[in-house]
């Protein structure tokens, strides 16, 4: 799972076929690390700048937000006249305070539903056997595949009926519901416990609730932490539903915030550049914490995903 | 087990008790599939036969939406641009995520700490993305033309001339690529390290063996990325519109970059053609399901799949 794991790897053929193996002349295996070494520094440069390609939007963002409107463009490291200038004033120009607690209540939300909803499902998949199991997965499966847009609209038209539209209800709501993808992120996980405390558990008398609550939760711990910080990214991150269901300045996301800054003072409005980029700053940083905050919960998510696709 | 020795319930009561509780727990998920998929899958279809504006009852027109949608040369521009955004964007993302993974995969210790730099652009907000694309590919003072300038490239106007909108647009999906690249990864360090050993003993050499070897272990991994990257190209959304349409009463907007979910996001809660919108919706599920069993049957060829790990 670590980086650890891709050494052997490489280091193999030096020593780890030796035991079975005959032995290799000594000039030939000395010409070989030395080429591998040669190979390694060369991965190790290309990646360093490709590295610093990657980050350099963030890092030439952040610098940005520190400059006078004129220097915005100069594409300079370090700012030349730095300023927090444009934090006042982004302060003074769009109520971002407003819009971070907004947001933060949708996340919280809409991560914890999720994480319930689609534990307390998962679970189902996993460990009980009834008719119909199998086929009803599938479906989760193949919902995954679908494509949000096509349920748009009368998603939309539900939440109308029913008087949500213009409050955060249609942005967490539907999560009470579970999640396709996170339930079978989580069954996967559930899957990988053993059968045989939760047996002896019944034998005892504990209530399927209990099984689920009290030794199921606490030995997938992980696995639901990866669950909520997805959804919590997710969640953040979302501009689709705030555009559909939030009208009033006041309701906003920092998202559909920042879609308001860049109408007002961006390429259409006022070019002002320096407060889209400030407010963009604004948007970005509480994920970039978000991550270094979960690293290894993230990394590991991801890596499931994929696994068995 | 041997809980049939110990136990005192009979078997059918045991699994009467399964199926209640499997039923309880997976409740909510029935009543969210119900509610929130299969009753708005078949409801937009019957939608995209009316005329809606949501401030009168749906009034049914029959296959009207769907002749409008034929002869509507919005449809034609927005689909034709999303295609060739796909096309574009897809191998690109794909081809980068596996080169950025191999080189990972050679790095050992240090991978970590580069996996790190490659992740953490995913975490960026698109909207955010979106006002990156404007600043940094602008034509004359952008940091991507200067760049270009100094190794004597003269950089294309990327965010105002059409015939450039939609590579930038797919560069700057390349900014995300880090959840692929750690999916890739996480296969290529599944791959058993004796294939590689083996491939060394009969001679190949590092290209022969990635081809031989490494391909097609992780091209399960591969078609993952490709099918889940395609459906989301197909509904380019985001980046595009934060970058090049107004909200509200502004105009400002970039033909090249009216993609098929644009224009559908516009029809239904700008223009409030919800029947419209629904039939726009329907034909956007259609292609995306073609396209999947295409890739799906394509991959029966290509996809090596190890027996059932589990």
């Amino acid at each position: 799972m670590t980086a650890v794991d891709a050494v052997p790897a490489d280091a193999a053929p030096a020593g780890g076929t030796g035991g079975a193996g005959e032995p290799r002349p000594p000039a030939d295996r000395r010409q070989a690390y030395r080429r591998r070494r040669w190979v390694r520094v060369l991965v190790v440069t290309a990646l360093t700048v490709l590295a610093l390609v990657f980050v350099y939007p963030l890092i030439w963002l952040v610098s940005a937000s520190f400059k006078p409107r004129a220097e915005i463009f100069d594409n300079r490291l370090v700012p030349q006249h730095p300023t927090l200038e444009n934090y006042l004033t982004v302060w003074d120009s769009a109520p971002l305070a407003l819009w971070l607690g907004n947001t933060l209540v949708v996340t919280a939300l809409a991560a914890t539903t999720v994480t319930v909803s689609s534990a307390l499902v998962a679970w189902g998949f996993a460990h009980y056997r009834f008719r119909g199991r199998g086929p009803l997965f599938g479906v989760v499966l193949a919902t995954m595949m679908l494509p949000g847009a096509v349920t748009l609209i009368p998603t939309y038209l539900i939440w109308h009926r029913l008087g949500f539209v213009g409050t955060n209800v249609p942005l967490w709501a539907g999560n009470l519901f579970a999640s396709a993808f996170y339930v079978f992120l989580l069954r996967q996980f559930f899957l990988s416990l053993p059968r045989e405390p939760f047996e002896a558990a019944r034998l005892d008398g504990a209530s399927e609730w209990t099984l689920f609550w009290r030794i199921a939760v606490p030995l997938c711990r992980p696995a639901l932490v990866i669950t909520f910080l997805f959804e919590a990214q997710a969640s953040w991150t979302d501009l689709m539903r705030p555009l559909v269901y939030l009208q009033d300045t006041a309701t906003f996301t920092v998202p559909r915030g920042l879609k308001a800054v860049i109408d007002q003072f961006g390429p259409g409005g006022e070019s002002q550049w320096e407060v889209v980029v400030t407010a963009s700053v604004i948007t970005t940083v509480p994920m970039i914490l978000l991550f270094f905050a979960g690293q290894r919960y993230f990394v590991q998510g991801i890596a499931t995903t994929g696994s068995k696709g | 087990m041997g809980r049939e020795a110990v136990t005192t319930v009979r078997p059918s009561a045991r699994a009467r008790r399964e199926r209640t509780a499997g039923l309880a727990f997976i409740s909510p998920w029935i009543v969210g599939f119900l509610v929130f998929t299969a009753w708005p899958i078949f409801y937009s279809g019957y939608l995209s036969l009316t005329d809606y504006d949501v401030l009168t009852d749906p009034s049914f027109v029959g296959l009207e939406n769907y002749e409008r949608m034929a002869a509507d040369p919005q449809v034609r521009l927005a689909l034709w641009n999303t295609l060739q955004y796909t096309v574009l964007q897809v191998p690109l993302y794909v081809v980068v995520a596996l080169a950025l993974a191999l080189l990972l995969h050679q790095a050992g210790r240090a991978s970590g700490f580069f996996r790190t730099a490659f992740f953490v652009p995913k975490m960026t907000p698109p909207v955010a993305v979106g006002v990156l694309l404007l600043l940094l590919f602008n034509g004359e003072y952008g940091l991507v033309n200067e760049a270009l300038g100094a190794i004597g490239i003269n950089g294309p106007s990327w965010t105002t001339d059409p015939d450039w909108v939609k590579p930038g647009l797919a560069l700057v999906s390349l900014w995300s690529v880090g959840a692929a690249v750690v999916i890739l990864l996480a296969a290529l360090q599944d791959v058993p390290v004796e294939l590689y050993d083996a491939a060394r003993v009969d001679g190949a050499g590092w290209w022969r063996r990635t081809r031989t070897v490494t391909l097609p272990m992780i091209s399960g991994a591969l078609f993952f990325v490709t099918v889940v990257n395609t459906i989301a190209a197909f509904q380019m959304f985001t980046e595009a519109y934060s970058a090049y349409f107004g909200a509200g009463n502004s105009t400002y907007a970039n033909d090249a970059a009216l993609f098929y979910v644009i224009y559908l996001f516009r029809e239904g809660f700008a223009e409030l053609h919800m029947g419209y919108a629904s039939a726009l919706a329907w034909l956007l599920f259609v292609v995306i399901m073609l396209v999947t069993a295409v890739q799906l049957l394509v991959s029966r060829r290509l996809v090596y799949y190890e027996g059932e790990q589990r």
